[in-house]
Parts: structure tokens; sequence; C-alpha cells
């Protein structure tokens, strides 16, 4: 496990085809680790037919909803919680 | 379901597609009949599979919620290890995906959404609602909570803190709604009665008494 609660990471930007499980609307936005669940099984390479092997951690990340909409019409307290593979974070720059 | 806040229609549109010609309807029935053929699987496991999963309502997500609105300690436990805590009372989710609950409080409110399909506690609550897989309310949900709730009833207050999980891979996730105002004396049974489906995805939250319609 790379990350752990607490860290700051950025989701990757990448525009990957397939059954990719990190939505479009968070690649690129940062936010932090909420909560470590623990490893599983690739669903990006299970979904074809493979083991999904090595397993991945995955991570509930947190964002400020107004870090992912910019015109968010609720309340700038208000968050976002998504399951995340690890393959698809990285250090947030500047934090420890 | 009431039919104003524009997420009850599905349920009741009649089909008009039966499915036969997709090329997924057709992938499947070929891997039915091939799973059947080597004997894998006999139609009938695959029919008993299917009964397993529709067979699920919503009363094993409101056995829990009422149980952790009378007894704290086992609102701990239910929070801390869900699965642990629903075999206390004769559920078992053993053969299900990973389960989160999350507590609804007067300052945090969470409503859950699937962005890539229909991701859903089933274990707990049976099949989805159709609108919970409408595409309408996966994108909304996401980027306008406070607009989506507006439309089920459901008006927050600015001060609490909405929280939407988007259960995009292994969880699953169970909203603990609060407990209505009133209710101190009604019985655990009674108050499971008020636990609807809706408030255990976070939509809305339990009235103090069921409105009928």
């Amino acid at each position: 496990m790379r990350f752990r609660e607490g860290d700051r990471v950025r989701v990757r930007a990448d525009d990957r085809a397939g059954h990719v499980r990190t939505p479009a609307y968070i690649r690129g936005k940062s936010g932090w680790v909420a909560a470590a669940h623990g490893e599983f099984r690739n669903p990006e390479s299970l979904a074809y037919g493979d083991e999904g092997l090595p397993k991945q951690p995955l991570y509930l990340v947190g964002f400020r909803q107004t870090d992912v909409w910019p015109r968010y019409p609720g309340r700038p307290t208000d968050t976002l919680y998504v399951d995340v593979y690890e393959h698809w974070l990285s250090p947030e720059e500047g934090s420890a | 379901m009431s039919q104003g806040h524009g997420h009850g229609h599905d349920e009741h549109a009649p089909i008009r597609h039966d499915g036969h010609s997709s090329p997924l309807a057709r992938r499947a029935r070929a891997l039915e009949a091939l799973l059947t053929e080597k004997g894998v699987l006999t139609p009938a496991d695959i029919r008993s599979a299917i009964d397993a999963l529709v067979s699920r309502t919503p009363a094993d997500g409101a056995k829990l919620v009422a149980r952790a609105w009378v007894d704290p300690a086992f609102k701990a436990r239910l929070l801390a290890d869900p699965k642990a805590a629903a075999a206390e009372l004769g559920i078992d989710l053993t053969s299900y995906a990973r389960l989160g609950v999350v507590e609804n409080t007067d300052k945090v409110h969470h409503v859950v959404v699937c962005t890539l399909c229909s991701c859903y506690p089933r274990m707990l609550l049976g099949p989805p609602p159709a609108w919970y897989k409408s595409l309408n309310y996966r994108a909304r949900t996401v980027a306008d909570p406070r607009g989506v709730m507006r439309e089920f009833g459901l008006e927050l207050p600015p001060k609490v803190e909405v929280r939407v999980l988007d259960s995009t891979a292994d969880m699953r996730y169970l909203v603990l709604p609060r407990r209505p105002p009133g209710t101190e004396h009604v019985s655990e049974a009674e108050l499971r009665s008020l636990v609807t489906r809706d408030s255990m995805i976070g939509v809305s939250n339990p009235q103090p008494e069921r409105a009928h319609v």
C-alpha cells in the first residue's frame, strides 16, 4: 500500500479505454485518502477473462466538490468520495 | 413513490424491446448454453441464482437500521464491521461484495450513487430502482446532490455537509439514516417500517409516520 489515510493524492488524467473504474469526472482532480479498503483483483483486466493479478490496493478518496466542479451549486463544505485503485493515483505535489 | 420528482416514471414504463436481438443478450444466451452443455451449471442453478438475487428486499436493510437506532453498541459494530453485525441478525452476507455502512447525522448527510453502472447494496436492498440506474440520477447526483435530493422532497440545511459516495469499485454502501424525531417510544419492529429504501440510498430521510398514498 503506497498511500495512507490523510495523504494528498491526485487522480491520473489518463484517457484509457476498456473496463476502467475511475470515472472521467475526477481524472486530474486532487483530493485525500479517506480510507484504505485493502487489495482487490484489478477489474481492468479481470473483466476480460484475465486473473486480475497483481491485486491492486483500493482507496476511498475524498474531494471537495468545489475542486471537482468549478461551478458547484451546493455548499463549499460539500464533499464527494470515490473508490479509486492505486495505479490511478499519484502523490500530490508538495505533500509530505 | 411520487411521480412529481421526475425519477419515478421508468418503473412503470412498458417494455419496448424484448432484448432478444441485442448482442449482449445473444452473448449471454450463448454462454448459458455452453455452461449447461458442458455440465458446469444446470438451468435450475441459473434459475435459483436469479431468484436469490431478486428475492432480496429492503427489509433486511431496515432490520439493521432499526436495531442500530435502538442499540448504540450494535450501531458501533455495524459501522465497524457491517457483515459481522448483519450475521448477528441472521443475515448472511458472506458471498457478497465488501460492504460499508455510513451514518447520517445532523452534520453529515450521505447519498449513494454509481456513476459507472448501477453498483448498489443489493444484498440488503434487493435490485435497485429504475431511477437509480438512470443516466439522469447518475450524472446529476455527483454534480448537484442537493438539487437531486430536493426533487425527492429533502431540503438539507446549508450547515450540513453533503457527502456523495460514488461506488465505482469493489465496495457497496448502505446509508444508516437518522432516526426520525418523536420516535423515542416506538418499538424496534415499528421502527423497521419507517426505514424506507430511499432513506438507505440517502435521497430522503425516514419520516415519523409513513405517508399513506
